[in-house]
């Protein structure tokens, strides 16, 4: 076991697909010779030379759509999207092609990429750096769409999301690169180092997409968050000292319906939390899922956690980012209802 | 200070429209045989000028004449022939079966038969296109069986898509045809990627990338020139210029750059216009391309300048906008016919052979129609099931699409 941050981690998982499979190529803007602009892709173009780590030019949809000519080829492509916020203009190929090739060939042709983004707020990013745009991705059949919490996630889940057959979307919450992040932005940052969770194992692994992890267990209330809201939620119970069961989704697409429907039926009370927009977001879709499966159990309607439906502003990031307090706030209102 | 006038905003009009006289004395021929045929190593700068002249083989009176002409042997001609007669004798028919209800749709290729016919002759197994959709000919031209498209048309129980495709949307990877999207451009920046994989692992394939004059306005167009000069990719980009978006005269698209070969001379990649209605300059120019990609020169960029004879599709009506006999004015002729006076000239065919080839050929894809439509057509016999519809979005189906199929009865 070694200690890695996120960073490490995610360079861990290229390093170790690469290694082991001639046909892992890993391209984007910046992360050729530099190593990406956090660099999570350091040392590969070293290693395995710059056919299979090069850098490209500032064009998303040419790198999602080389990608998954590279990918109809035999390849199998994991390509870093510098921020989230710019994989708009790929959006036309990630979703009416990648998403789709599969299906409207019957097979004939696949699409096995990934593609990794930096995700999430909490580093002074304004609106075009901070964005979380999951339910984007969760909207559209045909993709999976996964969030890690931690270092030892990010790992095993990039690795078995390069391996999937299908095109996978890897968003990276980059306020959890260095360490825990738990809203509380006052405090000095505890690095990876210091957490269990930063233990990671130097060789191959991976952690099957489509199962959750109960970070927390509880019996009083659920909360469900994925990203950089697992440690937020974490820490909101803890400061609140409610007996809240945090269940960290990690993937979202398919979602591990039957950990959230277990917990809520033990629980009966239920808080959805994620840094996106409200309207239409994530959690809407989860929440429906609850109410449907878990209607009869529910003590109290279920709540929402999230960004405010407006653009990410800059000054305000602390205002606009959903930390413990508002998560405390709102296990109180569930608990009281 | 100094005074400036109003300014005024130009769209760009054809010119002529419904009721008017077809006029293409803009469409600047140049004579066959004059465009000279540089070395497959040329630089993109010392060959500008071919991305604004035609180059053309067949002449007035069907001889090939010039410096790209002499490719093809007697038999190889009269297979480009019969290839092309078979795409449009299929194209009738099947806008025909669309016509009494068996599909829902249909795209012909009247008038543009050479570019893909000829095209599929200069590469070889293994290499793929990524085509739009009206390059059937490239299915046709590598003896694709005309009956699975049909069962595709049809959407019937042997369809090999299951249904889930717009009629004309095929795929086969074992003939090199990358399964069509109905987006417009996406696909020709694939074709670069795959194009760099070949090269990322030694291979010695080569990728063919397709795209309509309108749709090079996307930006997707962009990204794949960008792409493909910056990696030297093995890649042909293919530019059909049918002179027809839809409703939209190829102005709107090409705006103020002279021809829609000219856009690759600013990527650095070298830019051919061809006579997309002559069979053997199609073929010429192309396997030019596919030489320079083999031989890891990188890319070409190939306008092929040809007219949409027919309907953009069954759901639309070109005497709404452009004058009803303008085809017949179109001064590059038909590719069929001019294949054919060529051959003749050649000695190796005849009125009579050609009327008993259009026989047998119509014959043959008859025979080919009443044996898909034994499987069902649209909305009669055999169908795909409801299962196709849940299957294959993922590799594994995950929970909720299970469920959702139980909760659809299947």
């Amino acid at each position: 076991m070694a200690r890695m941050t996120m960073i490490e981690a995610v360079r861990s998982a290229m390093d170790v697909s690469m290694e082991r499979d001639d046909d892992v190529v890993v391209f984007g803007e910046d992360v050729g010779y530099f190593g990406g602009v956090f660099r999570c892709t350091q040392g590969l173009q070293a290693k395995y030379g710059r056919t299979r780590c090069f850098d490209t030019p500032i064009s998303e949809s040419g790198i999602v759509g080389t990608a998954i000519g590279m990918a109809a080829y035999g390849l199998k492509p994991c390509v870093e999207i510098q921020f989230a916020d710019y994989m708009y203009p790929a959006y036309d190929q990630i979703t009416q092609e990648a998403a789709r090739i599969r299906y409207r060939s019957n097979g004939d042709f696949t699409c096995p990429i990934v593609l990794r983004m930096p995700t999430g707020g909490g580093i002074f990013g304004g609106q075009t750096h901070s964005q979380s745009p999951e339910a984007l991705f969760t909207h559209v059949c045909g993709l999976k769409v996964v969030v890690p919490s931690n270092p030892y996630d990010a790992k095993g889940l990039l690795i078995a999301a390069i391996e999937d057959p299908d095109p996978v979307m890897f968003l990276e919450p980059k306020r959890l690169y260095n360490g825990p992040f738990d809203g509380h932005h006052e405090k000095p940052v505890t690095p990876w180092s210091k957490h269990d969770l930063g233990e990671v194992p130097e060789g191959h692994y991976s952690i099957p997409i489509g199962k959750a992890e109960i970070r927390r267990p509880g019996s009083a209330v659920t909360v469900i968050a994925y990203g950089t809201m697992v440690h937020v939620a974490l820490a909101a119970a803890d400061e609140m000292g409610i007996d809240a069961e945090v269940i960290d989704l990690r993937s979202l697409l398919p979602l591990d319906l039957d950990t959230v429907v277990q917990s809520v039926t033990k629980t009966g009370r239920c808080v959805m939390v994620h840094e996106a927009t409200l309207t239409s977001g994530y959690g809407a879709e989860v929440v429906a899922l609850v109410q449907e499966h878990c209607f009869y159990h529910l003590e109290a309607p279920v709540v929402r956690v999230t960004g405010w439906d407006t653009p990410y502003p800059h000054a305000q990031e602390w205002d606009y980012f959903p930390g413990p307090a508002r998560v405390g706030r709102a296990l109180a209102e569930v608990m009281e209802a | 200070m100094t005074e400036f006038p109003q300014l005024s905003l130009h769209v760009p009009e054809p010119a002529v429209r419904p009721g008017d006289q077809p006029d293409f004395s803009n469409v600047k021929i140049a004579k066959a045989g004059v465009v000279p045929r540089p070395e497959v190593d040329v630089a993109s700068e010392e060959i500008r000028d071919l991305a604004y002249s035609i180059i053309r083989v067949l002449n007035r009176d069907g001889n090939a004449v010039g410096p790209w002409a002499g490719l093809l042997s007697d038999e190889e001609l009269l297979t480009g022939l019969r290839n092309m007669m078979k795409l449009r004798a299929f194209d009738a028919r099947m806008l025909m079966a669309q016509r009494q209800g068996k599909t829902s749709f249909y795209m012909q290729h009247l008038g543009e038969e050479a570019v893909s016919c000829a095209f599929r002759k200069a590469l070889r197994k293994g290499d793929m296109n990524f085509p739009t959709y009206r390059q059937a000919g490239l299915l046709i031209a590598d003896d694709y069986p005309m009956v699975e498209m049909m069962n595709q048309i049809y959407s019937n129980e042997s369809d090999p898509l299951r249904g889930r495709q717009l009629p004309i949307m095929y795929s086969s990877k074992e003939h090199g045809f990358f399964t069509i999207s109905g987006n417009l451009a996406t696909q020709y920046v694939q074709a670069v990627g795959w194009a760099m994989a070949s090269a990322i692992k030694n291979d010695t394939r080569i990728a063919a990338a397709w795209i309509g004059d309108g749709s090079t306005a996307e930006s997707d167009f962009h990204s794949a020139l960008v792409f493909a000069s910056t990696y030297k990719a093995p890649v042909i980009l293919n530019i059909v210029n049918n002179q027809w978006a839809i409703s939209t005269f190829q102005g709107i698209a090409r705006g103020g750059s002279g021809t829609f070969a000219a856009r690759g001379l600013g990527f650095g990649i070298p830019a051919l216009r061809v006579d997309g209605n002559d069979y053997l300059a199609v073929y010429a120019v192309s396997s030019w391309a596919a030489e320079r990609a083999r031989r890891n020169l990188g890319p070409t960029l190939i306008e092929y300048v040809t007219y949409r004879v027919g309907a953009h599709s069954t759901s639309d009506d070109p005497s709404a906008y452009r004058p009803k006999t303008e085809s017949e004015a179109w001064p590059l002729g038909d590719p069929v016919l001019r294949l054919k006076k060529h051959l003749i000239a050649r000695g190796v065919w005849s009125e009579e052979r050609h009327v008993q080839a259009e026989a047998e050929i119509l014959d043959e894809v008859i025979q080919a129609q009443k044996q898909a439509e034994a499987h069902g057509t649209l909305h009669a016999g055999g169908k795909p099931s409801v299962r196709d519809i849940f299957e294959g979005v993922y590799a594994e189906m995950p929970a909720h699409i299970r469920r959702q199929r139980q909760k659809a009865g299947y």
